[in-house]
């Protein structure tokens, strides 16, 4: 009986694959001339087409027996089954390891190439991105599937405001920051209603409103062109560039009186990057022992209880809304600085999705797990760029495995419990 | 104490309660009976201000609440059980009680959890347990611990016997007796009407949005219309 139903479900499977994958890999169009013909694949096509259908058929008919054996991986991890560490401990260590890890990042970009530089000012971007989502996602627990609406709100801000009003950097920090929160309330208040699947599709379609605007309205936002010649940031008015833009300024190398390198610049931005992540993942870390922070923990275990206790809904879900959206116009203007043009290119659903993945992956609500997160999403595809187009094939498995072992991400949170104080 | 006068409240189109008037004085036990689906949590939960009553008046202590938003009401001297429980399963004990005090001061909050320990011995033997993992009966003494933080002056338990075993019925409801002492008045919402009936000062019996009967605990009991429908007999 089963095992018909299995055959049953198998064979549909399979011509599904067969149905789908046969018009869009076997059939081509050619243009010759002016006319448009359709082609047949060649064999070895309809060869692959077969064996994956067969393959899905194999699988579906093994379905139970396959996944039993993944499970029974977990054995394989040796990690699996270790009794968690005191919490004083568990402390020392981190606090330890993360100074090790800051000051080596610090001194780190000086001994390395130029494109390790840029790409690690990548990961610290999408670091400060996670770390803002984590807020959102996993400690209040509102799924959030347009979060690249913030990042492009931080990114554009800078963009334009140095484009008509030539505002540096610096000033420009904090106004995409503060406009990305205020975009991030003003969604805030029609989704508080909402509840997981819903919210998660209002938060789509709010991220993609955001994206097509940018797209549609050219005569501000350059529609596909995007915006380019963005300035990079200066240090006490001093300048990265061979020379001087902006009257009044001096430049970096002349002050120093050291030769010019294009190098200043990357490692300079790197480490504006990485100063704003710590800032990041300081400012979330001691919010999250405030009581917002455990407001928001309630809120996402229990909202019914949450409110019994008095705690105002629309409050505690602003809160993690807008401090999520802070920090994705954080993250969108040095990302703006960074590539010295943007495009709505940049800001596509897949963005948020990774971003999303990111937060999974490291174990929600965990702030390490989180950073380490960032850092495997964003350095392992590009380890694995000699294998061109299968890279994101191996993303995709390393993602599935990672579920498989520990559903729980990298370093789940482990909350740091309160104990009030024995005695006076 | 508490005062709903001529409550109306509705889920959309459709009225749930129809003209509803209750008194809690201070100091009472006051119990709400009822079968399934005749109001009583929607009672509760219009007290509470969600959904607001459409029509109809709320006082709390002399202040008119029906208009106020939920989480104002919860902040003003009012706490409620709610109904199946709800702690914060993820959370050690001692933290959700932290939690019930969340707008209280430290040394506040210290002191009530110390209280909650006193009344409850049992939840102070589990303080670093995470609530999920604790008896219904456990979790039902942390849920009332946990409303007792914000020191409440009027307490409202929905079905605080829902789902756990008669001995433990029992121990909770010695609790809620224990509250009056404690002057603490007590709203109650209960299906298991023998018990609730026999604790209580006064009682209401609800039927489909309409408060049927009105007296007290003793003579509801003896009531033969309400041990028929109620009582079983």
């Amino acid at each position: 009986m089963v095992a018909a139903h299995n055959l049953k479900h198998a064979l549909f499977c399979a011509v599904i694959t067969l149905v789908i994958s046969w018009p869009i890999m076997g059939l081509k169009l050619e243009a010759v001339g002016t006319q448009i013909t359709l082609q047949g694949a060649d064999p070895f096509t309809w060869i692959a087409i077969g064996v994956a259908a067969l393959a899905v058929f194999l699988f579906q008919l093994f379905r139970e027996a396959i996944l039993g054996r993944l499970g029974m991986l977990k054995s394989l991890n040796p990690m699996a089954d270790r009794k968690p560490m005191p919490q004083e401990k568990r402390l020392k260590l981190e606090s330890i390891g993360l100074t090790l890890l800051i000051v080596l990042a610090l001194i780190w970009p000086f001994f390395v190439s130029r494109g390790s530089v840029d790409l690690a000012t990548l990961v610290l971007i999408y670091i400060m991105l996670a770390l803002g989502l984590n807020v959102v996602v996993g400690l209040a627990g509102l799924l959030d599937l347009g979060y690249v609406a913030f990042y492009a709100v931080g990114a554009y801000t800078f963009a334009l405001l140095s484009q008509y009003w030539g505002i540096s950097f610096w000033m420009a920090l904090p106004i995409g920051a503060l406009l990305a929160a205020l975009f991030g309330l003003v969604l805030g208040f029609p989704v508080l209603r909402l509840r997981g699947d819903y919210l998660a599709i209002v938060t789509l379609g709010f991220g993609e409103i955001i994206r097509i605007l940018l797209n549609n309205w050219t005569n501000v936002t350059g529609g596909p062109n995007g915006i380019g010649g963005i300035p990079d940031p200066t240090l006490f008015g001093m300048e990265f560039g061979r020379r001087v833009k902006e009257e009044g300024n001096v430049s970096f190398h002349e002050t120093f009186g050291i030769a010019y390198s294009g190098e200043h610049k990357v490692i300079f931005l790197y480490l504006i990057a990485l100063v704003l992540a710590v800032f990041t993942g300081l400012v979330i870390r001691r919010l999250m022992r405030m009581p917002v922070g455990r407001a928001w923990e309630a809120l996402r275990e229990d909202e019914i209880a949450a409110r019994s206790l008095g705690l105002s809904r629309t409050g505690v879900k602003l809160s993690a809304f807008t401090i999520g959206a802070f920090f994705a116009g954080f993250a969108g203007t040095v990302f703006a600085s960074k590539q010295g043009f943007i495009s709505p290119e940049s800001f596509v659903f897949l963005e948020s999705a990774i971003i999303l993945a990111i937060v999974v992956l490291g174990g929600m609500g965990s702030q390490m797990g989180v950073i380490l997160a960032a850092i495997a999403v964003t350095i392992l595809p590009e380890l694995a760029r000699e294998f061109s187009e299968y890279r994101m094939l191996i993303f995709g498995a390393a993602m599935v495995l990672m579920m498989v072992w520990r559903p729980q991400g990298l370093l789940p949170m482990r909350r740091r419990q309160i104990k009030l104080s024995t005695g006076e | 104490m508490l005062l709903l006068e001529d409550v109306h409240t509705h889920y959309g189109k459709i009225e749930a309660l129809h003209g509803v008037t209750v008194e809690v004085k201070q100091g009472e036990i006051v119990s709400l009976i009822g079968a399934n689906g005749a109001g009583k949590t929607t009672l509760l939960m219009t007290v509470c201000g969600n959904p607001q009553a459409s029509s109809g008046r709320i006082v709390l202590e002399g202040r008119d609440i029906t208009r106020l938003p939920t989480s104002d009401i919860m902040r003003s001297g009012i706490a409620i059980v709610p109904e199946g429980r709800r702690v914060f399963s993820g959370l050690t004990v001692e933290e959700n009680l932290h939690m019930g005090g969340f707008f209280n001061t430290k040394s506040e909050i210290r002191k009530g959890i110390e209280h909650v320990y006193e009344l409850f011995p049992r939840l102070k033997e589990r303080e670093h347990q995470r609530a999920g993992t604790m008896s219904g009966g456990e979790q039902q003494m942390l849920a009332i611990g946990r409303a007792l933080m914000s020191k409440p002056r009027m307490m409202i338990l929905d079905e605080p016997s829902l789902g756990l075993a008669p001995l433990v019925i029992k121990q909770i409801f010695e609790i809620i007796g224990q509250l009056r002492e404690e002057g603490i008045t007590v709203f109650l919402v209960e299906q298991n009407a023998h018990q609730a009936l026999r604790l209580a000062d006064r009682g209401y019996v609800l039927e489909t949005g309409r408060i049927r009967l009105q007296d007290t605990g003793e003579n509801l009991l003896a009531n033969p219309d309400v041990q028929n429908a109620y009582l079983g007999g």
